[in-house]
């Protein structure tokens, strides 16, 4: 049993999600899901304390060695997404049922569940796959699924959205599928492990500089890097709310695990020691990012919106991390996934709540919401205090690593620019919280509905979000030895 | 009881009493009851650690490792329990004002301002027994966090709008200068913990030093060095027990007060003195002290020119702390007391003739002596011993402040704090002056302030004068501290 844990992982959300269209029934879809994600955070769970005793955990599909078969491939770094990606994922499901029913029509809602379980098949594909062709196949089945999904939104420019998200999308996966056509062609192989081991053979020639750079880049547009980050505003700002919440939580950091994974793990320190740009460019990029993203957000009006352009300065973090090219550097990087992934999933659950109570995304509509739902609006400001990085919580403890990272790696102005980043992210989630806390609800929009919290199947989720995003804030000692060891372990092992 | 024990009850016992002012919150004279009782409570956790440290021993606690390698980590020394001490003993004799004021003034959300006091008295409790500058950070920014809704406390715009500057700037400062200083600290020397003699000496040379000295001193904006002291005149549409405590006491003294472990346990007095280029905090300190004095003199009304005040006073600990000599850091461990009974009791008093006269400006309190003399003695001894004049504990913090410029030949400094003088006793003394022998306006005739602020005021007002005729314990604490270095 314990050997087949990472066949298990695709396979729960594989097998539940026809089982939601062939019963057609919303409800049991979605406790199917609930019974899905709980499952497989047990399994994730499982994983990362075998993998504490292990160097890694590896996997032949239907028993086929490596270079003819599909392996899967566990290390620390998987791992320990694998329990972000899979936590969230559960308690997102057990929060999305009220919620989803009041999001979106009722008869497609068992459609619905089934496409939320074959992204979610497809994220923990990507993260325990070791082969470059199922990893693209596991992309694909991600992709088109969040693509359905964005596209239920009750907002007619969810439509629009899902339908940019889907060309940029289509361009980033082309990208990578040629980058791995190209790898493919060069080496004869494509499992990730052989690959790392051939590619220094034929490192000189411009096929694998070209392989690099579309790899790179598709991912980067799957990733919502600046300045390929367009697709992300309007996709997370009009999809149903609790898939905004998820998809903050996951897309982008699963994306940017497979962004290391192919910087640190195929390519290789000695590959990336000779383009000497490329770490200036990444931090150029990141830190524009960071810059940008937060500079849009202050002029936002709509909550997701702002969340979403939020999300793309924290995307320029967690890559400025790795693009230091230090021990210390990707550790804060990797740290940050698993601190944003709580702190933006928690932030969209609180508004999915608010959505559920007033169907207003607007910020101005969250007038003295603090009165009426002071428990979902207390989630809302302190995990909005966690992104802005304040003591105590999971996002400070990233701030820490990250500028503590860029000081030992000599870039002070990163450190500088990071910290006024943080500062603008005071001014764009202060506003938010005076309007919350401080502001009269103006009388037009009084309703009944106004009056009352978020329901409790939504409420006990968010606060165990919360919890874990003080409890991760104030004792980080599990997060922070996994990612010192997880980014050694990545760095030793970069051929 | 074990100084862990007590350590660790000085940060809990007010979280606690948060905890029950909540559940009270239906029954006002509980409620009350508990605010008292916890502080009372704090008072006796943070008594029990006193005969420790007088003996020379410095009482640790290991709370938990937030990061590998990086622990909140409390050690108490001398100037942490000077500090300690003076917030939890006037939080009683707050708390007995606050009831009396809240009450009086019919103010609204009093379950919230007891809870975020009781906060705001565990961050400070924190900050006096950081054992490392994590630690310290941690709680400053807790403070901020938990004075905010005492500033906003009224709900007007004009609330709001200080509420704004008030978190804007000490947050700004905190995360912008301040947290980098710290990373900086620790990047360069691999621990933040306190030592006597510093942890940067042999770590940093050169301007450097210089730059790192500013990220940390305008990092620290709850030391209201100018240019970022606009905070704390805008703190002041809070309720005045908030002004008293918080911007008289605990939050302004939490600022001083890391400012001298910064300098004396971070950087160490002899990399500083080896560095001329940090010579630019001398200047700036007594830019402070003078151009503030300049401003209260021109202010009429009485809260804000008690701020402007605070900010001149603050900046004679920050001037003590540049001057760079053992005596004047003895003045600042010295002044961050007397300027606390001081301020507090000229608070007090400002709360009490709002209270009873409701009247905030200076021009308004003709002959208002003869109507609240407790009050308006009380109010004298407060501004004398802002002055510095015996017999005030004011005397003798300044008394070392000079000593310690002269010992050597600061005479930038002797001439800042003469000078300021003078500007102080400008003040204060025309405000006494008219309390006492200008003729009253009899329109609106009123009598003192209920009973529990009266007994409040004048007990700061005696222990200002008690201090400066016993001064041994207060001393031999500030003594310890150069004595460890």
């Amino acid at each position: 049993m314990m050997q087949q844990l990472p066949a298990l992982l695709v396979l729960i959300p594989l097998i539940l999600a026809p089982l939601c269209f062939l019963f057609r029934n919303a409800r049991l879809a979605w406790f199917l899901s609930v019974l899905g994600g709980l499952a497989s955070l047990v399994v994730a769970i499982l994983l990362f304390e075998q993998i504490q005793q292990v160097q890694e955990i590896r996997y032949n599909i239907g028993g086929w060695e490596m270079p003819l078969g599909i392996e899967y491939r566990i290390d620390s770094f998987s791992a320990f997404i694998l329990l972000v990606i899979t936590g969230t994922f559960f308690l997102v499901s057990a929060a999305s049922m009220r919620s989803m029913e009041r999001e979106i029509v009722e008869d497609r809602l068992y459609i619905f569940y089934a496409a939320w379980l074959l992204n979610y098949c497809g994220l923990l594909g990507i993260l325990i796959t070791g082969d470059l062709f199922n990893l693209f196949v596991f992309i694909e089945i991600s992709s088109l699924s969040s693509y359905a999904m964005i596209a239920l939104g009750r907002n007619r420019k969810a439509l629009m959205a899902a339908f940019r998200y889907l060309i940029q999308g289509t361009i980033g996966a082309t990208f990578i599928l040629i980058g791995v056509g190209l790898m493919y062609a060069m080496t004869g192989t494509l499992n990730m492990q052989d690959l790392a081991s051939r590619l220094p053979e034929v490192a000189g020639s411009r096929t694998i500089y070209a392989a690099f750079a579309f790899f790179t880049v598709g991912v980067a547009l799957k990733l919502a890097l600046f300045p390929l980050h367009q697709w992300l505003p309007d996709a997370y700002a009009y999809a149903p709310s609790t898939v905004s919440a998820f998809l903050a939580a996951s897309t982008t950091k699963v994306f940017a695990y497979v962004m290391f994974r192919g910087i640190y793990s195929i390519y290789g320190m000695t590959f990336i020691s000779q383009y000497q740009h490329l770490e200036l460019i990444l931090i150029t990029i990141a830190m524009i990012a960071a810059f940008a993203g937060s500079a849009v957000s202050i002029f936002q009006t709509n909550i997701k919106r702002l969340l979403a352009w939020s999300s793309v300065a924290q995307i320029g973090y967690i890559a400025v991390g790795a693009s230091f090219f230090t021990s210390g550097g990707l550790a804060a990087g990797i740290l940050h996934m698993f601190n944003h992934a709580l702190i933006k999933c928690t932030l969209f659950l609180a508004v999915a709540g608010v959505i559920y109570r007033t169907g207003s995304v607007w910020i101005d509509d969250m007038r003295g919401l603090g009165k009426s739902m002071p428990w979902t609006m207390s989630a809302f400001t302190l995990s909005g205090l966690s992104l802005i990085g304040v003591p105590l919580t999971a996002g400070f403890i990233s701030k820490w690593y990250l500028i503590s990272a860029a000081l030992d790696a000599g870039y002070w102005p990163v450190a500088v620019l990071i910290l006024i980043t943080s500062l603008m992210a005071v001014v764009y989630l202060g506003r938010v919280f005076e309007t919350i806390w401080l502001q009269e609800p103006d009388q037009a929009v009084k309703s009944p509905l106004r009056e009352t919290e978020a329901p409790m199947s939504l409420l006990i989720p968010l606060w165990l979000l919360v919890i874990a995003n003080l409890y991760f804030g104030i004792d980080a000692s599990l997060t922070g030895s996994t990612v010192e060891h997880t980014a050694n372990q990545l760095i030793m092992n970069s051929p | 009881m074990n100084t862990q024990l007590a350590m660790m009850m000085t940060i809990l016992v007010p979280i606690i009493g948060a905890v029950l002012i909540r559940l009270c919150s239906a029954r006002p004279n509980l409620r009350e009851a508990m605010t008292l009782l916890t502080a009372l409570l704090l008072l006796v956790c943070v008594g029990s650690l006193l005969p420790a440290v007088l003996d020379g021993h410095q009482p640790e606690l290991l709370l938990l490792e937030t990061i590998p390698g990086l622990p909140l980590f409390f050690k108490l020394e001398p100037l942490g329990m000077i500090f300690a001490l003076v917030a939890s003993s006037l939080w009683i004799v707050n708390s007995v004002y606050s009831i009396g004021y809240m009450r009086s003034n019919n103010e609204h959300h009093q379950t919230r301002f007891y809870i975020c006091f009781a906060v705001a008295l565990a961050s400070s409790m924190g900050i006096a027994l950081a054992g490392n500058m994590f630690t310290l950070f941690v709680f400053y920014e807790v403070l901020t966090l938990s004075t905010y809704p005492l500033v906003i406390h009224k709900g007007t715009p004009e609330a709001k709008r200080a509420g704004r500057t008030y978190l804007g700037i000490l947050m700004g400062t905190s995360i912008g200068f301040l947290l980098l200083a710290v990373l900086w600290t620790w990047s360069v020397s691999g621990t933040l913990d306190f030592q006597a003699g510093g942890i940067l000496a042999g770590n940093i040379q050169g301007p450097a030093v210089a730059l790192l000295l500013f990220l940390y001193m305008y990092g620290l904006g709850k030391a209201a060095l100018m240019p970022i002291h606009r905070w704390l005149p805008a703190a002041m549409v809070a309720p005045t027990p908030v002004s008293a405590l918080l911007h008289a006491v605990a939050v302004v003294k939490a600022g001083v007060f890391s400012v001298v472990k910064v300098v004396v346990y971070i950087f160490g007095l002899d990399l500083l003195n080896s560095v001329s280029a940090s010579q630019w905090l001398l200047y700036m300190a007594s830019f402070t002290v003078l151009t503030a004095s300049v401003i209260a003199l021109r202010q009429d009304n009485l809260k804000r020119r008690l701020a402007y005040s605070t900010i001149s006073q603050l900046g004679y600990v920050v001037l003590a702390c540049a001057v760079l000599a053992p005596l004047s850091i003895i003045g600042a461990g010295l002044h961050i007391v007397a300027h606390a009974f001081g301020k507090i009791t000229l608070f007090f008093a400002a709360g009490a003739i709002y209270t009873a006269a409701h009247k905030t400006q200076v021009s308004e309190l003709d002959g208002i002596g003869r109507a609240m003399p407790w009050t308006m003695t009380a109010f004298a001894i407060g501004s004398l011993s802002m002055i510095g004049l015996p017999p005030t504990a004011g005397f003798i913090s300044k008394w070392y402040m000079l000593l310690g410029a002269l010992s050597v030949d600061q005479y930038i400094a002797v001439a800042v704090m003469v000078i300021s003088t003078l500007l102080n006793a400008g003040y204060f003394l025309p405000i006494v002056y008219r309390a006492f022998f200008k003729p009253a306006d009899q329109s609106h005739p009123h009598g003192e302030a209920p009973l529990s602020m009266v007994v409040a005021l004048s007990f700061t007002a005696a222990m200002t004068v008690l201090i400066f005729l016993f001064p041994q314990t207060v001393l031999s604490l500030a003594q310890q501290i150069v004595e460890l270095n």
